[in-house]
């Protein structure tokens, strides 16, 4: 995705991202470092707080109208907790929110994550501008079939 | 912002400045007819350093950095105020506890690791509880799927305990939980595992993390708001005290502040006042500082700037024992010296190429053991992926056995005291801990730092500084954002199946249908009652529901009945 083509789709209303915390983890050092990077990056910023239900996080999301939910375990419970956030946005049919993941997440997790539309799932050591860069694309696409939806 | 003259804080700033001398004619001389000159005929840089905590670092340090009396401020090790160390022969009696931190997957697993370990030479043991376990959660709750043994055992009953501890002799070796919000749960467990093993509780020794305040500050780990937990703390205080004489029921901890992101100052000033806090509390129970001050540890983190770190731990000492004497009247030596548990930092372990984490683990240990700490975990190579594998944490146990056998690191106590940077940077840490201990009391002492989200947006401020820095190379992380490999070969990490859980929920299922119902029924009916009435202790309530068989969350779900939950504020 072209940077012009992206800043234009944002021009009047910035990147919505909301992050959460799914499962039962406290760790959040990342993600308001995330925090900061993506609101320092122009985005306009959310925090679902912590331990949120899967249907708390996806009712926010619809709430706020986001394009994007940023996902974040360091608990190892990923598989089985990001998926149900996946399950839940197939199940009520909303298809212009993107979902990207991070943590501590071994590369043989990936490709299931992937498959589950949970993309990114980046750990530590990446640097932020891979992550903006991730997000930013993520959520011209989301625009794009917000855009279109409508 | 000037600091109010009549705090106790500000005076202790004014003294800290006032031994501070103020020229320094060999320094400056130094500069002018060496350095300088060596600079401009060579044309090399002076880099310009600081470290974790923002304080800017000199290239040289003497005897002029050093005002004031020094022996003073230093004593000798197990005299006041214990810069030097807490014991008078710290490690030529015995070396510090080697307390390797596991848990992970079932009872029966950690008990196999905990086996593992005390066969290697482990000389204390560390339990780590998964997530649902610390936030009070049993392991059938939908909550709880996925995350069952993932990053420490599980607990769901007592039965579980029992088999956590089955066959360890717990008359001989101490036992650390790193356990918070349901610390006093976890307490009576383990009082009930040691009376049907024939161990009486006041022959009990160990420690449970059971800090409150820094979960809202930093681990975030909690099931109510910090009145109800300190309510309850409060009451593990006063029962311990009286009968369990070997359990030091607070581990007051700054490891989480650091690894959410903090600096080392902040650390140590954080942490220390929610030490200030705990024995502010006491004293309002009708405890004395001196009957109950002993009981209280501390638990630092290790990170990587080395001289940094011995002088954070050498400074919290001084701070403890100087507070403690001069602002809350303690008389004995025994109330005013700080015992702490190190870790090594979590956050300095990379991804990338993880055997470099043995080596940085190495360092840190080495700080930890400078600074004179009394008991150590290591952390292993492969945890910044998962909960280490077998090899790992041998080899992490092995590294602690090298510098206390092979170094001679510990041949003399305190060998780096004197040096003067150590000695400056010591000074420096203590005012600075000092000035935020100033602040926090200015917006209403810790409770309210918290509550106002303070301490939690100096710690976010702190560590989004650290991230910047790397991403801009001004701070280098060895294969993360410098000398980078690609197409790094994965390792073996340690997984835990899937298996746990089901395992845990068959046991539970097997303990609901053999327990009496109407005993667990009458328990929780009276620890709701206890609950209401602050002026019970609730202590022997606990101790009667889990011998009951009554699940942790059963507990914890009463607690929320009568306490209700917390929201934190608002930081981002």
């Amino acid at each position: 995705m072209a940077v012009g083509k992206s800043q234009s789709l944002f021009k009047e209303k910035p990147i919505k991202i909301l992050l959460a915390k799914p499962g039962i983890d406290g760790h959040d050092r990342g993600m308001f470092v995330l925090a900061k990077a993506f609101r320092d990056a122009g985005m306009d910023v959310l925090y679902a707080g912590l331990l949120p239900t899967p249907e708390e996080v996806i009712d926010t999301a619809v709430s706020e109208d986001v394009d994007v939910i940023a996902l974040s375990l360091l608990n190892g419970a990923h598989l089985t907790v990001f998926k149900k956030i996946s399950d839940l946005l197939k199940k009520r049919k909303i298809d212009d929110i993107a979902l990207v993941g991070g943590g501590t997440i071994p590369d043989s997790d990936k490709p299931k994550l992937e498959k589950m539309g949970i993309s990114g799932n980046y750990g530590p050591g990446t640097p932020l501008s891979t992550i903006i860069d991730h997000v930013t694309k993520r959520a011209s696409e989301a625009r794009l079939r917000k855009l279109g939806g409508r | 912002m000037s600091s109010q003259p009549e705090s106790f804080w500000a005076k202790k700033i004014e003294f800290i400045q006032s031994r501070r001398p103020s020229s320094g004619p060999g320094q400056e001389e130094w500069r002018k007819e060496t350095l300088q000159p060596w600079l401009n005929q060579t044309g090399a840089k002076l880099a310009e350093k600081e470290n974790s905590s923002g304080i800017k670092i000199k290239e040289i340090f003497s005897e002029e950095d050093l005002g004031g009396d020094l022996d003073e401020r230093l004593g000798y090790p197990g005299s006041y105020p214990f810069t030097r160390g807490v014991y008078p022969n710290m490690y030529l009696g015995r070396p510090w506890t080697m307390r390797m931190f596991s848990g992970f997957g079932t009872p029966e697993d950690t008990n196999r690791r905990l086996k593992y370990l005390i066969r290697h030479g482990e000389t204390g043991l560390s339990i780590a509880f998964d997530m649902p376990t610390l936030y009070g959660f049993d392991c059938n709750n939908s909550r709880a799927e996925g995350e069952v043994g993932k990053c420490g055992v599980n607990v769901t009953t007592l039965k579980d305990m029992e088999v956590i501890f089955k066959g360890i002799d717990l008359s001989k070796i101490s036992t650390s939980m790193t356990i918070n919000a349901p610390a006093a749960v976890l307490t009576a467990m383990y009082v009930a595992v040691g009376k049907k093993n024939g161990y009486e509780e006041r022959t009990l020794a160990g420690t449970v993390q059971a800090d409150i305040l820094k979960e809202y500050i930093a681990q975030k780990e909690w099931m109510y708001p910090p009145e109800a937990h300190l309510r309850i703390i409060r009451d593990m205080m006063t029962y311990c005290t009286r009968k369990m004489p070997r359990w030091n029921y607070i581990s007051i901890s700054g490891y989480h502040i650091r690894e959410a992101g903090s600096s080392a100052v902040q650390e140590l000033a954080f942490t220390l006042a929610d030490g200030f806090y705990y024995i502010d509390m006491g004293l309002k129970n009708g405890l004395s500082a001196d009957e109950f001050a002993p009981r209280l540890s501390f638990f630092f983190n290790s990170s990587i700037n080395f001289f940094e770190e011995i002088a954070k731990m050498r400074a919290a000492r001084r701070i403890w024992a100087t507070v403690l004497k001069e602002k809350y009247g303690a008389t004995k030596s025994r109330t005013m010296l700080m015992r702490f548990h190190t870790q090594t930092s979590g956050y300095t372990l990379t991804w990338q190429q993880p055997l470099n984490n043995i080596i940085r683990t190495t360092i840190e240990a080495m700080a930890a053991v400078l600074g004179g700490t009394q008991s150590l975990h290591t952390n292993s190579y492969d945890e910044a992926w998962a909960l280490p594998s077998d090899e790992a944490v041998k080899v992490a146990l092995r590294t602690q056995q090298i510098i206390a056998e092979e170094t001679g690191i510990p041949d003399t106590i305190d060998p780096l005291g004197g040096s003067y940077y150590l000695e400056w940077l010591t000074d420096k840490m203590e005012e600075e801990a000092y000035r935020y201990f100033d602040q926090i009391e200015r917006l209403g002492g810790i409770l309210e730092a918290i509550k106002k989200g303070y301490l939690q947006k100096e710690i976010a401020a702190t560590s989004y500084r650290r991230q910047t820095r790397l991403e801009s190379g001004e701070e280098t992380m060895v294969g993360v954002n410098k000398y980078v490999e690609k197409g790094e070969q994965p390792i073996n990490i340690l997984r835990i199946s899937k298996k746990a859980q089901s395992n845990q929920i068959a046991r539970l299922n097997q303990v609901l249908s053999s327990r009496d119902s109407k005993k667990v029924d009458k328990c929780l009916a009276d620890l709701e009652r206890a609950m209401e009435n602050d002026e019970e202790n609730l202590m022997p309530f606990f101790i009667r529901a889990v011998e009951s068989y009554c699940t942790l969350q059963e507990i914890s779900d009463v607690g929320r009945k009568v306490f209700g939950g917390w929201k934190e504020p608002v930081i981002v």
